[in-house]
């Protein structure tokens, strides 16, 4: 075989979603050489929220505004749930871990007092997470306080219309107006998305020109909503400085995806995880994994040449349908790199309800790779499958991220049991 | 309570409704049209689009064959923009009946249907996705409709001439005295309310509905339904229609139409029309004998599946539901000593102006009205406002006339801001209100590979901005709209069709928590 390099390491972290990032942060904070694999695909960080748990049980729809209370019901009824198998201490560790790296990075996080947050989206629904980017808290306040606000869209921006969020937030805050302006230097773009203007604002000349723009339609507001757009790793300056120069506070809206907040998550893995040592492989999928003596071997890219890795231990992170580390044919689910069992929800005809919002979310949601207490998956006689494969993220059976709101936390969490699950065995293994 | 006045009322806004709406507004009379929910919201909407050549009766019906070959040949040269003419080919493969295939040709010629015989190589040559274990086929005359744009130009030329469609407006109720519907019922199921309609004479042109509408006028009709389900393909997969040939049975026609092709169909008898949606197994069942016609439908990528249903008159229901329910049934209620209603239910799209022209004939004599019938000699003027709902036009379209400002909405299927907006205009026209789902109806919004995923956000912003939604009504359209193309997606959600259905409920619960938002 043409193989272009060999690479030796001790822990290969293959997924570059939010629980692979996560994954190889843990590893690398404490000195495990690793290396990551896959496609940090824009889409997948999507809103840049870190949910931890809103709603329990699903079918009820009951929401919690205390997602530590949450946690406490739900590893009593469900005892499969990944959750279930992380202290709640642990957790707790995982989240603040990497939300110190995010703030050192220039990405800031706020959280209410343990308690969940709504934040305003372009639907003009209220998202409950717990985690907030640092640009949207002010809307989070603002809307509790219900302070006179200005809501503003921007010509061109499509999906994002601030009347559609005023008019659905009536209820809940009246006293908010909408307005609609253009982007500075961009009156020749007809269909503007949120990336050129985002990176545009890293120029003080052209904050001031958008300063200049929105400072007249303010009036009586005293906030302004913005969709997220403000500047990329350097959104705290960007905000800070427009925030100085139009006399209120500013906050974000995460737009339909792939937006912006998503986009500074990834970016700042990419950019901070090479400099704790970590090797990257992004925009690269593992072909095939084999195991020769106590190693395994990964083989990179689908045409030679391709990297080959070698490695003491592997955390499977590769997401679901939309990652990739699931795939359904019209009978059943497969776990396509190692073909490791799938728990199946039942026949196809089972696997989505009938009406697409059913409260109790669909069963094929529930699918996904079985685990011992050590994140290990499971072969077909229920025994781990190997003793230093390690699987984390939404790729793991029994949990609903999207109905639950638990998918950063849950890919976070289940990173970090997974790479503590590494070190015992290694070190145990001398 | 209001109360409107009209000659004739005619319940139903589906191609039958449309069509005799023309009909009798061509010869100066004046109609109301009452829909309950929106135009071609029942089997109109719901069909394979297949202008039949009245090849796939002559075995079984030689008067349909003949009536479909007929109203074919009509609409071919006076509803053309309606209308592609694919041509069609019918094709055995082996183990297929001999006898059949043998009698084929004979009794096509004993209904004036032009089939020729091709080679098994000529036939793969016109249609590389033939299977290799083809033994027989005959071209035939056969072609592809437009049901949506059919329906709206029917409707656009009675709306011209005077007559009036009433969308959101469901039949409740007759108030009858001496033989007589003195005053019919309606609710207005937008605001809730109630309204009359007084008129000379009232037509029950509401298709499978047509037994329940009867039934508030006291007469009975012995109807039985059979739903049947069809897959619509990503892509155009032939160029012809392609047949079967052998008797009618699942999965048999495959019906191209713009960019896309039409699979099916099923026939499963149902007792209630309140649930029509495919399922699962249809799907699978519909996949599996369609690719042993065509083998690569077996892994083609399907983009949508729908169901319709067919009314079958209680006389004619025995044996093969498809080969029976064919002809239309018109009834005059006199003979229930209901002097003025009549109901036309049952027949096909094919045969839709005949139809419309018999209700007209019968309704004018019962007025003593002389006017002859013109559809069977005028052309069907083209619309305004119907011509975006064929797959693949709005491209085309768009960048012939794109005009820099005119962003798209929808961008799986090129749909500009300027079309919604003609659309708009004319859903007001039609007393109706544009939500996304009117916008559905009318537009390849929502058709495409997204699944309605990202151009419903679209869209919906677009109605805000342009002050036609107001309050939270975006949450419940939205709802409405990815709650309706979920029905048609749900039997295919495996390989890549499942992979957007979860990036969808990742975008609507997972980040917008929309299926809680009225919890919190
Ligand atoms: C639309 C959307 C909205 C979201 N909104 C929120 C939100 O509001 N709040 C929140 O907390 N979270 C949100 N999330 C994020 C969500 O939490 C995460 O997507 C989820 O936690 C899953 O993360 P993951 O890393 O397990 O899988 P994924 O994110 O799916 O990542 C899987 C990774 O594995 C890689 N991979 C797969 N196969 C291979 C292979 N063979 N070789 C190499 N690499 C491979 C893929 O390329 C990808 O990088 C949202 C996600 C989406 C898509
Ligand atoms: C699966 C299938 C495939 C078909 N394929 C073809 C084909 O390829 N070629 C072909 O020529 N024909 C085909 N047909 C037949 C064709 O679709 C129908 O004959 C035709 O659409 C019937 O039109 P209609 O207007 O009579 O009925 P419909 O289109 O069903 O219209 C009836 C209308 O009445 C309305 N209504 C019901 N109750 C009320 C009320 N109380 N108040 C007000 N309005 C009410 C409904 O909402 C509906 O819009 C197919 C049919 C089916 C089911």
């Amino acid at each position: 075989m043409d193989v272009e390099t060999e690479i030796h390491c001790d822990l290969a972290v293959i997924g570059a979603g939010m629980a692979g990032m996560a994954a190889s942060l843990f590893a690398a904070n404490r000195g495990i050489d690793t290396v990551q694999i896959g496609i940090a695909s824009q889409i997948i960080f999507s809103s840049g929220l870190l949910d931890l748990l809103a709603v329990h049980p699903v079918e009820e729809g009951r929401t919690w505004d205390n997602p530590w209370e949450a946690l406490d019901r739900l590893s009593g009824d469900l005892p499969d749930h990944p959750y279930s198998r992380i202290k709640k201490s642990h957790i707790r560790k995982a989240l603040s871990e990497t939300v110190v790296f995010l703030a050192d990075s220039g990405l800031a996080y706020q959280v209410n007092e343990e308690r969940n947050s709504h934040v305003i989206t372009s639907l003009g629904t209220r998202k409950q997470t717990y985690y907030v980017p640092r640009t949207m808290w002010n809307g989070v306040q603002a809307l509790h306080e219900k302070k006179p606000g200005l809501i503003i869209d921007i010509r061109g921006l499509r999906g994002f219309s601030a009347r559609q969020i005023t008019e659905t937030l009536k209820p809940v805050w009246p006293g908010v107006r909408h307005e609609r302006i253009e982007f500075p230097d961009m009156r020749s773009v007809q269909e503007m998305y949120t990336e050129p203007m985002a990176r545009s604002l890293a120029v003080p000349e052209n904050r001031k020109k958008l300063a200049d723009i929105i400072r007249p339609l303010i009036k009586d507001a005293r906030i302004v909503g913005v969709p997220a757009i403000l500047g990329m790793q350097d959104s705290q300056d960007v905000q800070q400085d427009l925030e100085d120069m139009i006399g209120v506070p500013l906050f974000e809206i995460p737009t339909m995806p792939p937006s912006i907040p998503g986009l500074r998550i990834r970016e700042t893995f990419e950019m901070k995880l090479p400099e704790k040592g970590v090797r990257l492989k992004y925009r690269n999928r593992v072909s095939r994994i084999s195991k020769n003596n106590d190693e395994f071997l990964l083989e990179v890219g689908n045409d030679a040449p391709v990297s080959r890795i070698h490695a003491r231990g592997v955390i499977l992170a590769t997401g679901r349908f939309l990652g990739k580390g699931l795939y359904a044919d019209r009978k059943t689910i497969r776990e396509p790199l190692l073909d490791l069992p799938v728990y199946q929800p039942g026949v196809r005809p089972e696997w989505h309800r009938f009406d697409f919002m059913d409260p109790r979310g669909h069963l094929i949601n529930q699918a996904g790779l079985e685990i011992d207490n050590r994140f290990r998956p499971l072969d077909g006689s229920g025994k781990p499958a190997d003793d230093n494969l390690f699987a984390a993220g939404s790729i793991l059976a029994h949990q609903d991220w999207m109905r639950m709101k638990c998918g950063s936390g849950l890919a976070i969490a289940t990173a970090y049991a997974a790479v503590n699950a590494f070190l015992k065995t290694t070190s145990k293994n001398g | 309570m209001d109360s409107f006045q009209t000659q004739v009322l005619v319940i139903g806004g589906g191609i039958t409704g449309a069509g005799i709406a023309r009909d009798l507004s061509l010869r100066g009379v004046n109609c109301i049209i009452a829909e309950r929910y929106d135009i071609n919201a029942g089997a109109s909407g719901a069909n394979h689009g297949l202008l039949h050549s009245g090849a796939r009766y002559v075995s079984n019906d030689a008067t349909a064959a003949e009536e479909c070959r007929r109203e074919g040949e009509l609409l071919k040269k006076l509803a053309c923009d309606c209308i592609e003419d694919t041509g069609g080919l019918f094709v055995a493969i082996q183990g297929d009946d001999e006898n059949f295939v043998a009698d084929f040709p004979h009794l096509c010629a004993q209904s004036g249907i032009d089939a020729q015989a091709v080679s098994i190589e000529e036939a793969r040559e016109l249609e590389p996705v033939l299977s290799d274990r083809l033994v027989a086929a005959y071209k035939v005359p056969d072609a592809s409709v437009d049901p949506f744009k059919l329906t709206l130009d029917n409707f656009h030329q009675a709306r011209s001439l005077g007559s009036t469609l009433l969308r959101h407006s469901e039949v409740t109720g007759f108030e009858i005295d001496a033989q007589r519907i003195v005053r019919t019922k309606l609710k207005n199921l937008l605001t809730g309310e109630d309204f009359f309609i007084e008129a000379e004479l009232v037509v029950n042109a509401s298709g499978a509905w047509a037994k329940e509408i009867a039934a508030l006028a006291g007469c009975s009709i012995n109807l039985l339904y059979s739903k049947g389900s069809l897959l619509v393909t990503h892509n155009r997969v032939t160029r012809k229609v392609i047949n079967r040939l052998r008797p009618s049975s699942n999965a048999d026609i495959l019906v191209p139409g713009g960019t896309v092709s039409i699979l099916g169909t099923t026939s499963v008898r149902i007792d209630t029309l309140d649930a029509i949606f495919p399922t699962v197994k249809e799907i699978d069942f519909i996949l599996e004998e369609g690719a042993s016609m065509i083998p690569a439908l077996e892994k083609a990528r399907s983009i949508r599946a729908y169901s319709g249903v067919r009314p079958l008159l209680g006389s004619q229901s025995t044996g093969d539901d498809r080969n029976v329910s064919r002809g239309f049934a018109l009834l005059d209620h006199a003979e229930n000593d209901l002097d003025n209603f009549v109901t036309i239910t049952g027949g096909k799209l094919t045969t839709y102006r005949l139809m419309a022209e018999k209700v007209a004939d019968l309704v004018c004599g019962r007025m003593g009205i002389s006017a002859p019938c013109l559809t069977r000699t005028e052309a069907l003027p083209s619309g305004a406002g119907a011509k975006w709902t064929k797959p693949g036009l709005a491209p085309k379209m768009w960048v012939k006339h794109h005009d820099p400002d005119d962003t798209l909405l929808c961008e799986c299927e090129m749909v500009p801001k300027s079309v919604v907006d003609s659309l708009i205009d004319s859903i007001h026209l039609q007393n109706g209100k544009p939500d996304l789902k009117a916008l559905g109806v009318r537009s390849r919004i929502g058709k495409g590979a997204c699944q309605g995923t990202f151009c419903a956000l679209r869209t919906g912003a677009y109605l805000y901005d342009t002050g036609e939604m107001e309050n939270d009504e975006g949450l419940g359209s939205i709802r409405a709209f990815i709650s309706e193309r979920w029905r048609g997606i749900r039997p295919l959600l495996w390989d890549t069709p499942l992979i957007q259905a979860e990036l969808q409920e990742a975008i609507y619960c997972g980040m917008f928590g929309l299926e809680i938002h009225d919890r919190q």
